[in-house]
């Protein structure tokens, strides 16, 4: 490191609040937006259990239930207002609280500085206030199941009318909604901090030699997710302020002219709620990429890591997550074909939709292409790496069946559809952040997570989320409708119940299965075997600083880059690979 | 380490290295603290023209939907306002140039008469609505005065902040702490402060020949 510059270290902070709550360190942030989606992900994931024991025994009264909620489940068995209520919270707290926090603001917080040769983010300040404000947004969202009325029940799509008119449309939808809307808008202003904060820094505060091709693609991918969420939460944060002043001021933005709910017409007119899903979906649809570009790139790095070879096709990849951003602004009429669309409409929405298959078809091609040949090393990390290359492959799978008008028209309402986003959105993401986890642990903690609870969390989570979600498909095409509370009194739903059931089991377990994940996190801080600065021989910069890094990450050096980010597989020396910062 | 939000943009990261830009992928130091502060604003920028998109897409659906758009008058006072805008945006951009060959007494002055012109502007906006109350127009009247009204209060939202970053460079100027590293909030909020006169002009359009 002879051609590195020496600065005077910056000072870390001493006292307790400004070094660990409303710190200004990157790193401190990264891990307080971990813990965040961390809880969130608990909640989330337990109104889904409650959903799914309620769908299969909804006359099982559970004494809890009624003290949870007195009125949604009086006498212990939960009524389907309060289903729809949780399916609501489920849906918005895992999207916005789990799959935009967690792989972008938490990993990305701590690690693209340390990867980009940078001492923090380019604006502390703003981070600081970004998290604050995700965690408002969280303790607004959660304040929802308190209030009169409980959580709102329009879904986390909140489609006017049925968001937009008010108490009158059923429990929950009175304050509950409100408090919906607003913590939304409040979460948009933070992701916009948090986007500015992110392009910036990647922009400008390159360590000299880090040339943008010389970027590692969790890098691109952050910067890409960035970019997305810049434009799409401004249109969200638009489109709510529309909402709520329908809700609250008497506009008729959403609510169309001579609404009758419950036997009263509104006095609003001439609105759109087709206006709101235009709106919506313009956010929603590159929403679904910012939660899977971050587990792209966290994929894309474990692979060549662990199969000690360079990314297959680096410039190929980076220039596939460019075209996947790009061309998810332009397909977000897909989630609309029932809206009573034009068919030429469609079928450019369909064409732009069919598209991204190009560059999602070319990272995976690449992710096996880096695999190919491979020596590969089993780690936890990497086998939640591959595990996502699966659920990518089989949840986009299903995606380019629902691209197409004529086949949406009859999967739209059905479980087909919940199946395809759990997989893709949903858990494909998470085995990203899993990954990442498993990853990233040593240099946050300086030790490693044990790997054989490791591999059994692996196991029981891989093959149980396939248990939950592969039948949803097989129930979508027979016809089973979503959103319901309960399928009991249907006839045409009695053979498929015993599906039904399966599921339900498979979730309860592939659930409780976390709670091993939940302990090696916990354990492994404090007892788990003690890392070495760079415990899986990797390249990039986080690897070659110690565990865990310095206040100001490089200790007063500015590193210099002089390599790509994966040189695998080098003949000829001691090691096998090039740091990003070793001699030229 | 920063300690404060506006040294974020203000002030810069600390103290300043010894050493030359490297060009590409040069971190730390004030030239990097620069240009970030610069692609800080543009990506403001660019989300704050997606949501006035958004709102632009939405009045213009919503108009072609149905009959009960009845236009609000322009109250006339707007057309004092605009002027009142642009030349606030004027005196803030001599300022600037003043500034930069090192007449600080004028760019003092300047700075200043272009602060106040801002908030000039705002209160003349306060006018504005209360001339379309008086006229019976309110928020929800029809779509054209909801439009109207959610388009200048999100526009005075905008102008608030750029006010604020006025006002702090100012103050700053006011009390001699105008150094070199605070070269970067005048230029920010300055580009800043234009960026607000165009999204106003282009309301104003929206408004006279679609409102």
């Amino acid at each position: 490191m002879s051609s590195s510059i020496v600065h005077a270290a910056h000072q870390a902070p001493t006292g307790f609040i400004r070094r660990y709550i409303f710190s200004l360190d990157h790193k401190v942030i990264g891990i307080q937006y971990y813990f965040l989606a961390l809880f969130s992900v608990f909640l989330g994931m337990g109104l889904s259990v409650l959903m799914r024991y309620h769908m299969v025994y909804p006359d099982a009264k559970v004494s809890w239930f009624e003290k949870l909620w007195p009125t949604g489940a009086a006498g212990g068995i939960m009524t389907p207002e309060l289903y729809l209520s949780l399916m609501t919270m489920h849906g918005t707290i895992m999207v916005f609280f789990v799959l935009t926090t967690a792989p972008q603001s938490g990993f990305g917080n701590y690690f693209l500085p340390i990867q980009i040769g940078a001492e923090d983010m380019a604006f502390p300040v703003l981070n600081m206030l970004s998290f604050w404000t995700t965690f408002l947004a969280l303790c607004v969202m959660v304040a929802a199941f308190f209030v009169p009325g409980g959580a709102p029940l329009a879904g986390w799509t909140v489609y006017p009318p049925l968001s937009a008119v008010g108490p009158l449309a059923g429990p929950g939808e009175g304050l509950g909604q409100s408090l919906w809307i607003i913590s939304i808008a409040i979460f948009s202003g933070a992701s916009l901090m948090g986007a500015i904060n992110f392009i910036a820094t990647t922009i400008d505060l390159r360590a000299k030699g880090m040339t943008m091709m010389r970027l590692p693609l969790t890098c691109w991918a952050w910067l890409v997710t960035a970019i997305l969420g810049l434009l799409g939460f401004a249109v969200l944060l638009a489109a709510g302020i529309l909402l709520l002043l329908d809700r609250m001021a008497e506009t008729s933005f959403f609510i169309p002219a001579g609404l009758v709910v419950s036997d009263q017409i509104l006095n609003h007119k001439g609105g759109s709620p087709l206006l709101w899903q235009h709106l919506f979906w313009f956010f929603g649809h590159p929403e679904v990429y910012i939660a899977i570009l971050p587990g792209m790139g966290v994929a894309s790095q474990l692979l060549s890591t662990f199969a000690r070879k360079p990314v297959f096709g680096y410039r190929a990849m980076v220039y596939a997550i460019l075209s996947i951003g790009f061309l998810g602004f332009f397909v977000w009429g897909h989630h609309m074909f029932m809206s009573g669309m034009s068919p030429y409409s469609a079928m450019a929405f369909a064409t732009l939709t069919m598209a991204i298959g190009v560059p999602s078809a070319i990272k995976t091609f690449n992710w096996i292409g880096t695999l190919w040949g491979g020596r590969i090393r089993f780690t936890s990390a990497m086998m939640f790496a591959m595990g996502f290359v699966s659920l990518f492959v089989t949840g986009g799978i299903s995606g380019i069946f629902l691209g197409q008008p004529a086949l949406d028209l009859y999967f739209h309402d059905t479980y087909f559809v919940v199946g395809h986003f759990h997989m893709i959105m949903g858990v494909a993401a998470i085995f990203g952040m899993f990954a990442g986890t498993f990853y990233w642990f040593p240099k946050v903690t300086g030790r490693l997570m044990n790997e054989t609870l490791g591999k059994i969390h692996f196991y029981l989570t891989f093959i149980g989320v396939y248990c939950i979600f592969t039948p949803m498909h097989w129930l979508g095409i027979a016809g089973n409708p979503r959103r319901y509370a309960d399928f009991t009194n249907f006839d045409f739903m009695g053979k498929l119940m015993p599906v039904h059931t399966f599921m339900t089991w498979a979730a309860i377990i592939t659930a409780s299965a976390q709670l091993i994940f939940l302990f090696n996190l916990f354990w492994s801080m404090k007892k788990g075997a003690v890392a070495t600065d760079n415990p899986w021989d990797a390249t990039t910069l986080e690897w070659g600083i110690p565990s865990p890094p310095p206040f100001d990450n490089f200790a007063g050096h500015h590193p210099v880059v002089n390599h790509g980010p994966y040189e695998y597989g080098v003949p000829g020396g001691a090691k096998d690979y090039l740091m990003q910062s070793d001699p030229p | 380490m920063p300690g404060s939000l506006t040294t974020d943009i203000a002030g810069g990261r600390g103290a300043p290295p010894s050493t030359p830009g490297f060009g590409d992928g040069d971190s730390g130091g004030r030239g990097a603290s620069r240009r970030a502060s610069f692609t800080g604003l543009l990506v403001l920028l660019a989300a704050s023209i997606m949501m006035f998109a958004a709102f632009t897409s939405a009045f213009f659906v919503r108009r072609g939907l149905s009959d009960d758009w009845v236009s609000t008058p322009m109250p006339r006072v707007l057309w004092l306002n605009t002027s009142v805008l642009l030349v606030s945006s004027a005196v803030i951009e001599m300022a600037r140039r003043v500034l930069r060959s090192g007449h600080r007494v004028a760019f003092n002055r300047l700075w200043t008469a272009g602060t106040i012109l801002g908030a000039l502007f705002l209160c003349g906006q306060y006018l504005a609505w209360r001339e379309l109350n008086a006229q019976g127009f309110y928020l929800a009247t029809n779509p054209s005065s909801s439009f109207f009204f959610l388009l200048t209060c999100v526009h005075a939202i905008h102008l608030l902040g750029g006010i604020t970053a006025l006002g702090y460079v100012d103050v700053q100027a006011l009390r001699l702490r105008l150094g070199p590293g605070k070269r970067t909030a005048v230029d920010v909020s300055a580009a800043f402060w234009h960026f607000l006169d165009a999204v106003w002009i282009f309301l104003m359009l929206l408004f006279v020949f679609w409102g």
